[in-house]
């Protein structure tokens, strides 16, 4: 299969800043000697290298899919990425400490792409209903208008209008009170799905990076999403902006204090 | 699925997490794929749009799609498709929470010294 291998060459070595970096031993295919390896983990992509100083990688392995898990093997501070699949190999590691063993198997756990949506979409939402509430009044016994004051319309009237001044909500409401604990060992909710809000508007914890298999839907799925919070939200500011600009020229043009 | 033809050849494209890729129709393995790191969704004439990456900016992928409108969905999707931008809105919420609530949203989850959730400056 045909790969933009100068593109992915490029993310590998540019100079944005990696997510994980070091010295792994990889072992081979065919299950023979293990090979020290500079590996360079950037987003759902884990690049390695002959050298630290090689200009192109030997390979990228995709971690989309796939399990990380501690491993039985010979060589010291083992571990494994495992993907589903007939077909699919399982990649064995071997890091040079306990430390950065675990720091390989916390970063490589969390690096899909399917984990980094998770999460965001979960803050989108929890960012949905704060506005919400701000905008309404929470539900709860208590009702703070006087602990923030809305700027004075030049923006639009929306139904997600943010404050402009930082607010303290009250301690009842259940968006800003959190009491749940993510322990980092609990088993994976694998429907795959974000959080939800109870009854009580108290959220459950989104679930762990997923540890299931690769489904063949799941591949299957095209993408085509509407326009997201974020860009409602950066498209506001820059509103605000150029307006608060304009002000400032007009001032400026205007008689002297 | 929207098919996307190139402009000699029709290809079915599909969009999985940060890779666009591309078969001939009836098959079930695709031909390849395009990492959407680091690359620039360009609108052009009528019905098309390319794709160019930073390293070979003159180099375009172009696709025509069967209509304006599927072309404005694919330029939206594919310009939301990177990890980084998915990284960006991540960080963006993050501040947005932080600043409203005066606590961190990624504490309840353990995940707030993850380098891959901090400012470029705090990474590796």
């Amino acid at each position: 299969m045909k790969l933009n291998e100068r593109s992915l060459a490029f993310y590998a070595t540019c100079d944005s800043p990696a997510d994980n970096s070091g010295f792994l031993y990889k072992r081979g295919e065919r299950h023979t000697a293990y090979h020290r390896r500079w590996f360079v983990l950037k987003g759902n992509m884990l690049f390695y290298f002959e050298e630290r100083d090689s200009r192109e990688p030997v390979g990228v392995i995709v971690l989309e899919g796939c399990n990380v898990e501690l491993c039985d093997s010979a060589e010291n501070f083992a571990f494994a990425i495992r993907f589903g699949g007939s077909k699919s190999r399982t990649y064995v590691l071997a890091a040079e400490s306990q430390a950065a063993m675990e720091s390989w198997v916390k970063s490589l756990s969390r690096a899909s792409f399917d984990y980094m949506r998770l999460v965001v979409r979960e803050l989108e939402k929890q960012l949905q209903e704060m506005s919400r509430g701000l905008a309404g009044g929470c539900g709860g016994s208590q009702d703070a208008p006087g602990l923030w004051k809305p700027k004075p319309s030049g923006l639009e009237q929306s139904r997600e209008r943010l404050p402009a001044l930082p607010a303290i909500l009250p301690k009842e409401n259940g968006c800003a009170v959190w009491n749940n604990a993510l322990g980092a060992d609990r088993p994976p909710d694998t429907s795959g799905c974000a959080g939800h809000m109870d009854e009580e508007g108290t959220p459950r914890p989104p679930p762990l990076p997923p540890r299931r298999r690769v489904s063949n839907g799941e591949a299957a799925r095209a993408v085509a999403e509407s326009p997201s919070t974020f860009c409602r939200l950066h498209e506001q500011y820059s509103r605000e902006v150029a307006r608060l600009r304009q002000d400032w020229q007009q001032r400026r043009r205007g008689p002297q204090p | 699925l929207p098919r996307a033809p190139a402009v000699l050849k029709k290809r079915l494209v599909k969009l999985v997490v940060n890779f666009l890729f591309y078969f001939r129709t009836d098959e079930a393995e695709p031909i390849g794929a395009l990492l959407l790191e680091h690359c620039k969704i360009t609108k052009e004439e009528e019905n098309i749009f390319s794709i160019s990456f930073i390293e070979e900016p003159e180099r375009k992928y172009c696709f025509e799609c069967a209509t304006e409108e599927q072309c404005q969905e694919w330029v939206e999707a594919l310009r939301k498709a990177s990890y980084e931008f998915l990284r960006k809105s991540l960080i963006f919420y993050r501040n947005e929470i932080q600043k409203m609530t005066g606590k961190d949203p990624l504490e309840q989850y353990g995940i707030s010294e993850e380098a891959r959730f901090q400012l470029g400056a705090h990474r590796q």
